[in-house]
């Protein structure tokens, strides 16, 4: 029995504005278009001179060809800079009609009044909202734009960016570093717990537009943070391309929870380097979900530099008609006594492509490592496919690694057993994915778990049998 | 009263291999029949092709729930006019929760069924009646179930569920004599809510607890024996061979 059709609903997310822009760049890059990035928003000059060798290094870089189709892309196509408004509001109704109606449909701000302690809310090129609660702010607590953080902050920027993902990774972190703007900037000082989950949102709503914002997260000894992105687009025919790169510095004894709801249409192409250090009995924990766009390649990674550091890393990937998800995970352990968690899962349907890209890495001298991943593929049909691509590169003998892979299909009769309790072939087939989606929305506050399961409200249409 | 009748029912399992011939049954509200025949005699074709499991084609006959013929119907249409199926062999579907299946498949079969309000509560007591703890709720369906386990929660369904017509198969295989024990006596109190029950079975063991209202030999596709208790002691004596097969 095949299923004809299983789509996670995006009507909800496929709406687009009639923005005037205040500002938009001409398609295409060349270096002015980097130095006037810079220019507009008045950056010293050391981080003028970071964009600038970056963007050398996006010259000289090949476009990687080890992972999805990426031959379509057309870097001559694409806005690089697209300001929507004059200014960064602090309240929802400072915002334009238009783009505030964007994120009432979308429900952030009351999100933001029943579970956030901040918010900070991107559109095309800039962060247009930040806020954060008034008591984490008075105890040092820091969340707002990166581009902010460079002219308040620029100690800490001037430190970090570039520490973890230098600008020379690969191709798309470069390009990233040459002209990056937006992403969050988020400060938790020594020991501080935040209570509740921060969030971003990140939307493009133009055609033939590059968004490319670059996070930083730096959270000090024994602090505490998690935090959210929510990103999604209006469907075009053209294509749009998102690549970003998040940082994270984990100092001694900090826990930090990232999780990402990824869900942008399918004329994306979304190419993001997200790595984090821990640093000693550092916790950091990737939670990924990868819903929408044409095409992911996105392996959150955690660099364990010191002894007891710990790894969490949990993906999701669902891959519909014309989408390809290659995602995984990096668990690289450099120290002793430091472990790591992968799970991934993946779902595909209607010709759609998963692939798990993993890689497991263990020095010499590095003892008493334990590692263990665990990947589960669930394929609904004949015509899609998955993959499975987990690299070891273990060179110390004390390590404990395990790896185990699973491939389902929903079975005749497990359809037959569900259908004889009054389930439909569709409820039954529901009730399967999002069983199998289980171990990843526990990962979820409760709050974005409902959220979730709203936002993943299968819709399947007509079986064939 | 609700009634389960079978007419004239040939079956295949493809399309030249027939397993059921000509079969006739009825089944009545608060009536419980036995089915007992042979290895491979189509016992559990028969509860499959009731269902309208697609890997049973039904050549010919008729399958009527209280006058209306079930064959258009499927599988999920059937459960909810009130059909019930108690699996041989319940297979282990990965991710689902017991609790959040149970919940909705309560919803489907029993809508506005006021027990929905406080279901945990309503399930957990009959989870202790089965002998099952209550953290078996949050347990993957059937994954990893013993084979006891296995009936038990597939008899607490047919509790849970109340349908007018329950077909059991082979439930009390395999069980020691106090689940037996305990399983006759939920079939029973099942019989005197109003539920038809079809037990397929393949030992007289049942018989020591329940009294069957009537007792079907089934050999070869076809129902060659039907009588009430006596027919037990002829098989105990003769064997199916002595029935008639």
């Amino acid at each position: 029995m095949i299923m004809e059709k299983l789509a996670f609903d995006y009507s909800g997310y496929n709406f687009r504005n009639g923005t005037d822009y205040e500002l938009k760049f001409p398609k295409g890059l060349t270096k002015e278009v980097v130095e006037r990035i810079s220019k507009l928003k008045n950056e010293p000059d050391w981080m003028l001179e970071f964009r600038l060798n970056a963007y050398k290094f996006f010259l000289n870089r090949p476009i990687p060809t080890w992972g999805g189709d990426l031959s379509e892309i057309d870097f001559d196509s694409i806005h690089y800079f697209m300001r929507a408004t004059k200014s960064m509001a602090t309240k929802w109704d400072e915002l334009p009609a238009d783009i505030r109606a964007t994120y009432d449909k979308l429900g952030i701000p009351e999100a933001e009044k029943k579970a956030l302690s901040g918010v900070e809310v991107m559109y095309e090129s800039e962060s247009i909202y930040s806020s954060i609660k008034k008591e984490l702010e008075n105890i040092g607590v820091i969340f707002c734009d990166t581009d902010t953080a460079v002219r308040k902050y620029p100690e800490l920027v001037k430190k970090y960016i570039g520490h973890v993902v230098s600008s020379n990774d690969n191709k798309f972190a470069a390009l990233n570093s040459a002209v990056w703007s937006g992403g969050s900037f988020i400060y938790v000082p020594k020991g501080v717990r935040v209570p509740m989950p921060l969030q971003a949102y990140f939307r493009i709503n133009a055609e033939s537009m590059g968004q490319f914002e670059r996070t930083l997260i730096i959270v000090d000894e024994g602090a505490d943070v998690t935090y959210i992105e929510g990103c999604s687009a209006p469907v075009y025919s053209n294509n749009s391309l998102h690549a970003a790169v998040v940082e994270i510095i984990a100092h001694r004894n900090s826990h930090v929870k990232y999780i990402t709801i990824q869900n942008w249409s399918d004329n994306i192409y979304n190419l993001v380097t997200k790595r984090a250090f821990a640093h000693e009995n550092a916790f950091v924990e990737w939670v990924d979900a990868n819903i929408g766009s044409r095409l992911t390649e996105k392996y959150p990674s955690v660099y364990m530099l010191e002894e007891g550091a710990k790894a969490n890393i949990i993906s999701i990937a669902f891959a519909n008609k014309g989408q390809h998800q290659d995602a995984g995970a990096k668990a690289v352990h450099l120290a002793s006594n430091t472990s790591s968690t992968i799970r991934s899962k993946s779902i595909c349907v209607n010709g759609g492509r998963t692939s798990y890209r993993g890689l497991v890495k263990v020095i010499r001298g590095a003892e008493d490592v334990k590692s263990s991943t665990r990947c589960d593929a669930l394929i609904l049909d004949e015509i899609s496919r998955s993959d499975t691509y987990p690299y070891m590169e273990v060179d110390e003998p004390s390590a404990t690694i395990t790896h185990e892979a699973t491939v389902g299909k929903i079975g005749d009769e497990q359809l037959f057993y569900m259908q004889s309790r009054g389930l439909s072939e569709q409820d039954a087939v529901n009730t399967i994915v999002l069983g199998f989606m289980a171990d990843f929305i526990n990962e979820l506050p409760l709050e974005f778990a409902i959220e979730f399961n709203r936002l993943i409200k299968i819709s399947m249409e007509g079986a064939v049998g | 009263m609700a009634e389960l009748k079978i007419l004239d029912l040939d079956v295949n399992i493809s399309d030249t291999k027939k397993i059921i011939k000509g079969l006739n049954l009825s089944v009545k509200g608060g009536e419980l029949h036995v089915l007992m025949g042979p290895n491979g005699s189509g016992k559990s074709t028969l509860a499959n092709a009731i269902f309208g499991n697609p890997k049973y084609i039904v050549k010919a006959g008729k399958i009527e729930l209280d006058g209306e013929n079930l064959l258009s119907l499927k599988v999920d249409e059937r459960a909810r006019k009130g059909l019930f199926l108690a699996f041989q062999e319940p297979v282990e579907v990965p991710g689902v929760n017991v609790m959040n299946f149970l919940r909705i498949a309560f919803g489907q079969l029993k809508p506005g069924d006021p027990q929905i309000t406080d279901f945990r509560q309503t399930v957990v007591a009959y989870l202790k009646r089965f002998g099952l703890a209550e953290h078996f709720l949050k347990r993957a369906l059937n994954e990893g179930f013993s084979g006891g386990e296995k009936k038990r929660f597939e008899l607490l369904q047919a509790i849970l569920f109340s349908p007018k017509i329950a077909v059991l198969d082979e439930l009390d295989s395999g069980l020691d004599m106090d689940s037996v024990k305990t399983m006759a006596e939920a079939v029973r109190e099942q019989l005197a809510k109003g539920t038809g029950i079809l037990m397929i079975t393949h030992s007289e063991k049942m018989f020591e607890y329940l009294k069957p209202d009537f007792i079907h030999i089934m050999v070869d596709g076809k129902i060659v024996r039907s009588g009430g208790s006596e027919i037990a002691s002829e098989l105990h004596s003769k064997g199916y061979a002595g029935l008639g097969g």
